[in-house]
């Protein structure tokens, strides 16, 4: 079991790797290049050239990525370029907030999901299931900021009990802040509910077909607890890969429901960062994001190895 | 017989979600003759309320809302529906050739392609647009190639399973080419347990375009598009004025018609002759 995870540890790390060649392949490498994005059509070619050097574009490519490589892991992401602030410093309380809400919405969504998940499973066909299929359903096929605006209008603008608007300060208090960020914590909770609702429900059900289930229903067990000591701890492995990759999802989702409320966030900085074409930001939000993504996708695999009971001894 | 039946029959909720989706068809094909005003005319003051001449409203600089959802439709069913064919275009065309061309070939395109959908696809697609800047048609290939890659896995699982049966085996033993295998034998088979997730990668693409016209990186001005509107027409709802939830509403009814069409192919798929829905 060791050898299994360290393998996927070792795994996640070439991954890591790999994303940040990938990032640097589609910033710097790509056909549009950099200087001429961002001085625009108007540009002449000696402030190209100029602007080119200073970017040190004049170097080969694999010099240019394994000076941004080392820099980045020293936790050096460079200087943006449209107002010459250390991306780092701007970077650190932006991924904090991102975080913060993150978290709130998965606090709110995890548990609810898999208790609802696994209430529908063993209801199955009955309106509860019925109710809950219909819901995520709706929640999955409309876009984020549908709910989002939906939400902002009734709470906030009819009913004034939320702001509509998530502005945070660093020296907010801590309920102060849940209480500011409780809209688009509640619009991510739905989103990410919604998927990892329907996926758990299905990985119970996958495990209620197999024959030692069907063995303790001929055994005259009620449902419930066929469900509850049978079913579920076998279900264990989907239900948190489940959760991981929603979390993931998470993480990107954030970007549309930060930038509906303008809550200043990793993702709206990245927003930001595109419309501005600055490369340095961009990069470093997509270092950000892509790390959380395979971060997240590599504890899932280890949670899962953990926890299958079949590997948890040696043969 | 049964699945005849079940194409001639489809349930309500197939049948909603179609006469949604071909409502929104005609709006684009037929939108300088369905709408009331001009794409870009403005006709009257900013977030004018629904009214009998104005039956959404205007929006925020005074055009006729129900018009700009009308010409709407074009760019963002159009944009969508050129995403997915693209995309299926590579992704079919990638994932038959990783089951039928052999064990190297396929180790190093899904090795590729796992790669790829390391970084999220937001993300990803952010990325190439900033530095390619988001014409129409960066846009289209962007999506549909960064989409392409999803469609590969599921058609290569599908072909692997194709590439095993008698058919293929006497195709190779006759000594017909790689090429003619692809589209000959294995393609009219793998192609009818994809069309459900041909609606399926539809719906994300749309989701996704409207997403990016959403953050300004999407669909550019002067085409109307619904993800756009949504975004010009935000800063409203902090007055209470609904305006952006009209084309958030287009785009959620779109999306949930299509998801419904695709339960009912998925139900009919799933059902081998005459078997009961609940299997």
């Amino acid at each position: 079991m060791l050898r299994l995870i360290i393998t996927r540890v070792f795994l996640g790390c070439l991954t890591l790797f790999a994303v940040t060649l990938l990032i640097f392949v589609a910033t710097e490498i790509l056909p549009g290049d950099v200087a001429s994005a961002v001085l625009g059509q108007g540009a002449t070619p000696d402030t190209l050239a100029a602007f080119r050097i200073e970017l040190g574009l004049d170097r080969p490519a694999y010099v240019r990525y394994l000076e941004w490589l080392t820099n980045a892991m020293q936790g050096d992401l460079g200087v943006a370029m449209t107002n010459k602030r250390d991306v780092i410093e701007t970077l650190t309380p932006r991924l904090s907030n991102t975080l913060f809400l993150a978290g709130y919405a998965a606090a709110i969504a995890v548990p609810l999901a898999i208790i609802l998940g696994v209430v529908s499973a063993i209801n199955e066909g009955k309106w509860i299931d019925r109710a809950a299929n219909v819901l995520t359903l709706g929640a999955i096929s409309v876009p984020e900021f549908f709910i989002a605006y939906i939400l902002i209008l009734v709470f906030a603008t009819n009913l004034g009990w939320f702001p509509s608007l998530s502005t945070v300060y660093a020296d907010m208090g801590f309920w102060e802040k849940i209480y500011v960020v409780a809209l688009p914590a509640i619009t991510l909770t739905m989103l990410v509910m919604a998927h990892m609702l329907r996926m758990t429900r299905a990985s119970v059900l996958a495990i209620m077909s197999q024959p030692y289930i069907e063995m303790a229903f001929l055994k005259g067990l009620p449902r419930r607890r066929v469900i509850l000591r049978h079913a579920l701890p076998n279900a264990a492995a989907p239900i948190i890969s489940v959760v991981a990759l929603n979390l993931a999802y998470l993480i990107v989702g954030v970007v549309v429901i930060e930038v509906v409320f303008v809550y200043p966030g990793v993702g709206q900085y990245m927003v930001d960062g595109v419309s501005k074409r600055d490369l340095p930001v961009i990069q470093a939000c997509a270092l950000v994001f892509g790390g959380a993504f395979v971060l997240l996708n590599t504890v899932a695999d280890v949670l899962a190895i953990l926890v299958n009971p079949r590997l948890r001894h040696p043969r | 017989m049964a699945l005849q039946n079940s194409l001639r029959n489809p349930p309500l909720s197939a049948k909603i979600g179609m006469a949604v989706l071909l409502f929104f068809i005609i709006c684009a094909v037929f939108a300088p003759v369905i709408a009331p005003y001009g794409e870009a005319e403005s006709v009257g003051k900013t977030w004018i309320g629904p009214s009998g001449e104005f039956w959404l409203g205007t929006d925020n600089i005074g055009r006729d809302m129900l018009s700009r959802i009308i010409y709407g439709a074009r760019m963002t069913l159009g944009v969508a529906a050129a995403c997915t064919l693209l995309s299926f275009l590579i992704g079919v065309t990638m994932g038959l050739l990783a089951a039928v061309a052999g064990k190297t070939v396929d180790q190093v395109l899904s090795r590729f392609i796992d790669l790829m959908l390391s970084i999220p696809i937001l993300v990803f697609a952010l990325m190439i647009l900033s530095m390619l800047g988001s014409s129409l048609l960066t846009l289209i290939i962007t999506i549909g190639v960064l989409d392409s890659f999803r469609v590969f896995r599921l058609a290569r699982s599908i072909a692997v399973n194709i590439v095993v049966t008698e058919f293929v085996e006497v195709a190779r033993l006759r000594g017909e080419g790689l090429w003619w295998i692809m589209r000959r034998e294995v393609l009219p088979n793998a192609l009818p347990p994809m069309i459900a997730e041909f609606g399926l990668r539809f719906c994300f693409n749309f989701l996704f375009v409207a997403g990016l016209s959403f953050l300004g990186l999407g669909i550019q001005p002067p085409f109307a598009d619904w993800g756009g509107m949504v975004r010009e027409n935000g800063r409203s709802i902090a007055f209470g004025i609904p305006a952006p939830l009209w084309p958030a509403l287009a785009i959620a009814l779109t999306t949930i018609s299509v998801n419904m069409i695709v339960d009912w192919i998925l139900s009919i798929n799933a059902r081998p002759s005459g078997a009961s829905a609940e299997m």
